[in-house]
């Protein structure tokens, strides 16, 4: 009977102990979910990935400019569904050697009859060249608040350094439009109410 | 319903296992819905776990007749394709939330204490609480489909921004529901891991346990690993839907990429986790009816415990046409494949088990052969999917769908009712009717085939998946995967009669109910009276 009573508090300590040790890791799993957050983005930055590198802008670097070498440069501008601003580009293409800075405009322009918030979300194709893209200016790094009709120009500026992959002849950068997220929840009723199936 | 099904069973002590010494008091037995409301018995709550799911699986295999009904023929005849999209939506979340890893768990409640000569599992009362709660959360889950705006409509795999911006207004109940299961889960696999480790009757070594103990071991284990990883990413829905951030939102900074990521980090090891004790069930089927010792046990195990840790590694495999670099896309390519090692490990063993054994056909033999052919065609179907470069082509086409439907349906689902013809002796004393069990396993095996099959072609000619209508030259497929799963479905009424009649009666089984069957729940009578192994059995090591 004594032994039995043994193993009896034997197996209820281990069971705690198991327990305790269980709970540790499911604290410690759901914490990771959420700091997959901020790695996700370091790992972006680091690889290049998505166009998260160009959150600020980055000096000129000094360099000579390579003549032997062109690469293209195309520009794609999108409005995402339900801001009604057009984003114009001054030209599709542009051909720059690496080192060399270049400068291309931008236009915003809100069509719509009230003021709006928007912010331009980059990103970059190939993603590898977007370690070597730098943007010494540039309008995605702000938001833009546009009154009724009013039309704003900015500058794009940026260099391709000469370390560029050799196999990399065109570079697309990408620019969508977005509502700022004071006005998601408006935006978002709308799009669920149209849906409405019955069950 | 409950109380129709097993286990009236008057409450007495087991003669064999009591015979040394005095009982533990037992609280006085309680009636009617009290008994299952607040029952702590392990017997008991994996009854219900089992009813539970079973029901799941109807609830769950309607909206699969109601998706096929549709697809019967070009054209939209009989839902809208809002409907159409909540109902391939529901139907997924239901059968792997609902009915697949309940059963499970079910399974694991009724069998792990009897094959390890516990008395009970490790937190009785946490148990009761872990099983009533999958009831609120799917009464809560199919109550959206009432809500204006209909249930979840985004697919089981809620990707933002579908899930997000564009999600019906009931999302918020979706995500409390899905929050609500997730802790169930994890509450029954502390409860597994807390039995297993601490529980095993003396003498009886990890390496000593039946197979079924590790795999739920290690699913337990995964399920600690990636349930949080799932509530925090349906919790970052919550917060992007209803508190303005932007996890997923490109808009405010955030990446819808990063959603599919951290769904697929905990999807991954999810899809093990319905596979791997339908491996233990498997593992102890097989043996007993080719009456030889399971061959390569440590084997086994290390394969189980590979596939757990390769679980993690693969995950973007799902995501190969999101845009990730080449480095990435071999890499996960090559993870992948690397999972048919162990797998491969396994169903070796399980042939070479059958090598030169004295086998018969018994019902559970039936659906445990069909599981290791079928399973095998989903991992070959499986190895063509890893193929980064291929995957482009087979990218969320029918061809996805046979493959998932293989692994799931004649893989954990029949080792599901293979367990289940295996120990319905024990469970209620009687066999299962050997007629009605033929007729079962026949027409089960013809319409799961009928279904799936056809959709790796639709799927290789280009039909693309979540759609309530199609292109006209994948007519005669859609008409045969029809026609199956009206038959599959049809013919799992003939199991619910086969449940009822064996509760009743029938051939009355004896302790040891199939001749080659060795494992410790073997030894207690059937049925297992409620209370077993109050004093722990002496475990013998058999000479290996």
């Amino acid at each position: 009977m004594n032994k039995h009573q043994h193993t009896q508090t034997q197996r209820a300590s281990g069971v705690r102990r198991t327990v305790t040790r269980t709970l540790f890791a499911l604290a410690g799993m759901f914490a990771f979910a959420f700091a997959l957050v901020p790695l996700y983005d370091v790992f972006c930055e680091v690889t290049g990935l998505n166009g998260k590198v160009d959150t600020q802008g980055q000096p000129l670097v000094a360099e000579e400019v390579d003549q032997s070498r062109a690469v293209s440069v195309q520009f794609v501008t999108r409005t995402s569904a339900g801001l009604p601003w057009n984003l114009e580009v001054e030209t599709r293409q542009i051909r720059v050697h690496p080192g060399q800075s270049a400068e291309v405009g931008f236009a915003f322009h809100n069509t719509a009859d009230t003021a709006i918030r928007g912010r331009a979300v980059p990103s970059v194709t190939p993603a590898r060249a977007n370690l070597y893209l730098r943007k010494l200016a540039c309008f995605c790094f702000q938001e833009q608040h546009l009154q009724a009709g009013e039309r704003v120009e900015f500058p794009l500026i940026f260099q391709l350094t000469r370390d560029l992959p050799a196999d990399v002849s065109t570079v697309t950068l990408v620019y969508t439009l977005y509502p700022i997220a004071r006005d998601e929840p408006a935006l978002q009723a709308r799009a669920s109410s149209d849906k409405g199936g019955e069950a | 319903m409950a109380p129709k099904l097993p286990l009236h069973h008057p409450v007495e002590q087991s003669s064999t296992a009591n015979a040394g010494g005095q009982a533990a008091a037992h609280p006085a037995p309680r009636y009617g819905i009290k008994r299952w409301l607040l029952t702590t018995n392990h017997k008991e709550i994996g009854s219900l776990y089992l009813i539970f799911s079973l029901t799941m699986f109807f609830i769950g295999g309607t909206f699969a007749m109601v998706v096929r009904a549709e697809l019967f023929q070009p054209g939209l005849q009989l839902v809208e394709p809002e409907f159409f999209n909540q109902m391939t939506t529901m139907h997924g979340l239901i059968m792997v939330f609902g009915a697949i890893m309940p059963s499970f768990v079910g399974l694991a409640n009724w069998m792990i204490p009897l094959q390890i000569g516990a008395p009970d599992m490790a937190l009785p009362r946490l148990n009761n609480f872990s099983f009533w709660l999958l009831p609120v959360a799917f009464t809560l889950l199919l109550s959206t489909l009432l809500m204006p705006g209909g249930g979840p409509n985004f697919g089981w795999t809620f990707y933002a921004p579908l899930s997000t911006t564009y999600a019906p207004p009931s999302t918020t109940f979706f995500i409390l529901s899905l929050h609500i299961a997730g802790i169930s889960s994890i509450l029954g696999a502390i409860n597994i891991i807390a039995t297993v480790l601490n529980l095993r009757a003396p003498g009886m070594r990890m390496m000593d346990m039946p197979l079924f103990c590790w795999t739920w071991l290690i699913t337990a284990f995964l399920l600690i690993a990636v349930m949080p990883v799932l509530a925090g990413a349906v919790t970052m829905m919550l917060m992007d839907i209803n508190f303005g951030t932007s996890f997923f939102n490109a808009a405010g900074g955030g990446d819808p990429v990063l959603f599919q990521h951290l769904f697929w980090f905990f999807g991954h090891p999810e899809v093990y986790i319905m596979i791997l004790p339908a491996f233990g069930i498997v593992s102890a089927i097989i043996p007993t009816f080719s009456r030889k010792r399971l061959f390569g046990y440590a084997s086994m195990v290390y394969a189980t415990g590979a596939i757990a840790i390769l679980s993690f590694m693969v995950w973007a495999h799902h995501m190969f046409t999101v845009g990730m670099p080449l480095t990435a896309e071999l890499f996960f390519m090559y993870t992948t494949m690397l999972i048919a090692v162990p797998t491969g490990v396994k169903v070796f063993n399980w042939v070479a088990t059958m090598f030169r054994g004295s086998i018969s056909f018994e019902p559970p033999m039936l659906f445990a052969l069909a599981f290791v052919v079928q399973f095998t065609i989903g991992g070959f179907s499986g190895l063509m999917l890893a193929i980064s470069p291929a995957d482009f082509q087979y990218h969320d086409t029918y061809f996805v769908v046979a493959h998932f439907h293989y692994v799931l349906v004649p893989g954990a689902l029949f080792a599901i009712l293979a367990a289940a013809y295996y120990w319905l002796p024990k469970w209620t004393g009687h066999y299962p009717n050997l007629r009605l069990a033929q007729w079962h396993f026949w027409l089960s095996v013809i319409g799961v085939n009928l279904t799936f099959f056809p959709m790796h072609f639709a799927g290789l000619a280009g039909m693309p998946r979540r759609i309530p209508d199609y292109a006209l030259q994948f007519a005669d497929f859609n008409l045969a995967s029809s026609l199956g799963g009206f038959l599959f479905g049809a013919s799992q009424l003939l199991f619910v009669w086969l449940i009822i009649k064996c509760v009743r009666g029938g051939e009355k089984a004896p302790a040891k109910a199939w001749e080659g069957a060795e494992d410790l729940e073997w030894s207690v009578p059937s049925p297992a009276p409620l209370h077993t192994f109050e004093h722990p059995p002496t475990f013998r090591h058999e000479s290996k």
